[in-house]
């Protein structure tokens, strides 16, 4: 009985913990949320929640005056995320498989060189990409984007698959073979199955990253033809100079919000740990 | 269905390293062949060989007469049951089952029919639809097994299958490969380093030791006539033992005495020194326990017995003695090699279980000369199956008995003779 009053005491302890944490976590979005539905005179209101509920952010940004903006950001930011995410996870899909499963000259340099990548400052390179992509005219274009994207995504994607496939068990493919595979069927039909759950954490974490870029999103893009929405965000202005954009500001980043929740909520059941028990061992 | 012919096969890896040496075999269709031997002995690697999943470094392979050595795994039509059993986690039982059918592009129905007629001889019917994560140890060797079978393979490769099992099971499941390799009637190379099932199993025994074959023959030539120190040693449980003994005028002074070999028994020893009798722990008696009729068949002496341990059915007894240093130092350079530890040289004895040695007396022994072998310690070669089957080449009394497996595939007669050098 004693025993049981502690495991409680302690569950409750959890329990607090926890809600401390999501409440530190979460306040500043819940800030965001409620700057979004204020009027841009409640702003300094000086209050959390608006005194009054508008929808007037959200109109301004999706059907009124910065609606080219921000629809046009928006199109961009989903193309170049997804069109980079895809490329990436293919690319390192086949990468990883290779560093796993075979021994090549030049295995650990490929490692390395992609983690050493993966250190290197983001900032210090921005500056000769701008110069070289205007010199051959990828400024400003979805290519212009996607590119240095990759070089972002991809290391940490070799890295997190790699591992992924080390997990699974080389029998399985050479059961596959003995079995009447061909190397291609066994990665098809065994391999890639159980490497979907590290397939799908690799593109979510790709996409994350290609989502919230800033620093190249500002300095390789000048029009709407492919500028992504955080950095469209700086060039919101309210209805006059004199007007206060933080509520639209608010508003669009709660909406380019809505879709990484959402990709997370819709990934999350593939995304289950163990899936390879139970192939080996007994 | 077919036969499988090892030619010269070797094995080196890019290190230099050479896992299997030129060893030849032949197994013939349906016949049960065991490839045994201490870790390290390349035996798997032998069988990953003549599935495919290694290359060939220099020799032939022949399955069914035609020459695989380039072919990849899937053109061999060969099944494999690994040591891990390699199910496909993903797949339900039954798919994983009909997963070689699927690949060979079975049509539905013949798929149905083929995994149930496996399920339902594995037992497996109640678990088609199941996950291997949610399925007992045996009930997975079985789905391995029910994927082996499934398909009409040229032949079945086991790799060590049961040593993730416990000792219970693994005993259910050894007779439940045997029946089944019975009923099928197809050609089956099973590596282990068990020797239980080594011996039980097969219809003939392989035994390899640092990748060169030993000696291949039914299990109970293998017991009775082994062909040289590794063998006898490697072969039987508790282990044969080895006393030292110097030759001088046909008489052999061991540790216990003076002792005369029976005719039958009693091999040239010209030119040796020194020999080493090898005497099974049953060779030996509670000399009060013989029976008078075969008690002139052996030889009487005092020994000392430090430890028994009665079994039951039988008893073990321990007598330490004193070995020269050399002896010594090879007899402990053969026990490492058996994967086991020799803390001093004594005579493991196995006694009937009515014998009343009480532990820590002298006691009177008597050893049976007509089972002893005489092996040389220099090159390990067993004198005695040596002598016999010099004798036995005119006369029908060869070690190689008209055993189990009477077909074609008769073995060269011991192919370990290459590998050791004439005295």
């Amino acid at each position: 009985m004693d025993e049981g009053k502690v495991s409680r005491r302690d569950r409750s302890l959890w329990w607090i913990a926890g809600v401390v944490v999501i409440a530190y976590a979460l306040f500043p979005v819940a800030w965001i949320v409620s700057v979004s539905f204020k009027t841009p005179s409640d702003l300094g209101s000086n209050r959390f929640l608006p005194t009054t509920w508008v929808w007037e952010n959200y109109e301004n940004i999706l059907a009124g005056g910065a609606q080219d903006l921000f629809l046009s950001a928006l199109r961009n930011s989903v193309g170049i995320s997804l069109l980079a995410t895809f490329i990436s996870v293919v690319l390192a899909t086949f990468a990883a498989y290779a560093i796993a499963r075979l021994d090549f000259p030049g295995k650990r340099v490929i490692l390395t060189t992609a983690l050493a990548v993966a250190i290197f400052p983001v900032i210090s390179i921005v500056t000769p990409l701008f110069n070289l992509w205007r010199n051959i005219g990828l400024y400003d274009t979805w290519p212009g984007l996607i590119i240095p994207y990759l070089s972002l995504t991809l290391p940490i994607s070799i890295w997190t698959l790699s591992a992924f496939f080390r997990q699974i068990p080389w029998e399985l493919e050479q059961a596959a073979q003995v079995d009447g595979a061909t190397t291609w069927q066994a990665f098809r039909k065994v391999i890639v199955p159980l490497a979907t759950p590290g397939v799908f954490t690799t593109a979510i974490l790709s996409f994350f990253i290609a989502w919230n870029d800033f620093v190249y999103g500002i300095s390789l893009t000048s029009t709407e033809a492919a500028r992504p929405v955080p950095a469209a965000l700086a060039f919101f202005t309210g209805a006059s100079q004199f007007v206060d954009p933080a509520g639209a500001i608010a508003a669009a980043a709660v909406v380019v919000t809505i879709p990484v929740v959402v990709l997370v909520l819709l990934f999350q059941r593939r995304i289950v740990s163990g899936l390879t028990q139970g192939a080996v061992k007994g | 269905m077919a036969d499988i012919t090892l030619k010269n096969i070797t094995k080196q890896y890019g290190d230099g390293y050479r896992a299997v040496r030129d060893v030849n075999l032949d197994i013939a269709d349906g016949e049960f062949v065991i490839l045994v031997g201490p870790s390290g002995c390349g035996k798997s690697t032998l069988l990953r060989m003549i599935v495919g999943l290694e290359d060939i470094t220099s020799g032939d392979m022949l399955i069914g007469g035609e020459r695989v050595n380039e072919k990849a795994p899937r053109d061999r039509n060969l099944s494999m049951v690994f040591q891990n059993y390699a199910l496909y986690p993903h797949l339900t039982v039954y798919e994983n089952i009909a997963f070689p059918l699927r690949l060979a592009k079975f049509g539905d129905a013949e798929v149905d029919r083929r995994v149930h007629q496996a399920s339902e001889l594995l037992e497996l019917d109640e678990h088609l639809q199941r996950k291997p994560a949610n399925l007992s140890g045996g009930q997975r060797q079985r789905v391995a097994m029910g994927r082996a079978i499934v398909r009409q393979a040229q032949a079945f490769l086991f790799d060590e299958p049961l040593s993730n099992l416990d000792a219970k099971l693994r005993g259910q499941m050894r007779a439940e490969i045997s029946r089944l390799q019975k009923r099928l009637g197809i050609t089956t190379v099973y590596v282990t380093h068990d020797q239980i099932e080594a011996m039980t199993l097969g219809d003939r025994v392989a035994v390899l030791r640092k990748g060169e074959l030993q000696q291949v023959a039914t299990p109970r030539d293998l017991y009775t006539s082994p062909v040289n120190l590794f063998v006898a040693g490697f072969i039987g449980s508790p282990p044969m033992n080895f006393i030292p003994a110097t030759v001088s005028d046909g008489e052999l002074h061991t540790p216990f005495g003076e002792w005369r070999l029976p005719e039958s028994r009693r091999p040239d020893l010209g030119g040796h020194d020194i020999v080493l009798l090898g005497a099974r722990p049953e060779s030996f008696e509670d000399s009060s326990v013989v029976p008078d009729t075969i008690r002139e068949h052996g030889v009487v002496f005092d020994a000392n017995v430090d430890v028994i341990e009665w079994l039951g059915n039988e008893q073990y007894a321990y007598v330490p003695y004193e070995a020269p240093e050399d002896i010594r130092a090879q007899l402990a350079d053969l026990e490492r090699e058996l994967d086991s530890e020799a803390m001093r040289t004594q005579l493991v004895v196995s006694l009937d279980a009515t014998s009343r040695i009480p532990e820590g007396t002298t006691a009177e022994l008597w050893l049976d000369l007509r089972k002893i072998h005489v092996l040389d310690p220099a090159t390990g070669r067993n004198l005695s199956v040596a002598a016999a089957d010099a004798a036995g080449s005119d006369g029908a009394a060869g070690s190689e008995g008209a055993g189990a497996t009477s077909d074609a595939s008769a073995p060269e007669p011991s192919p370990a003779a290459d590998e050791n050098p004439s005295p």
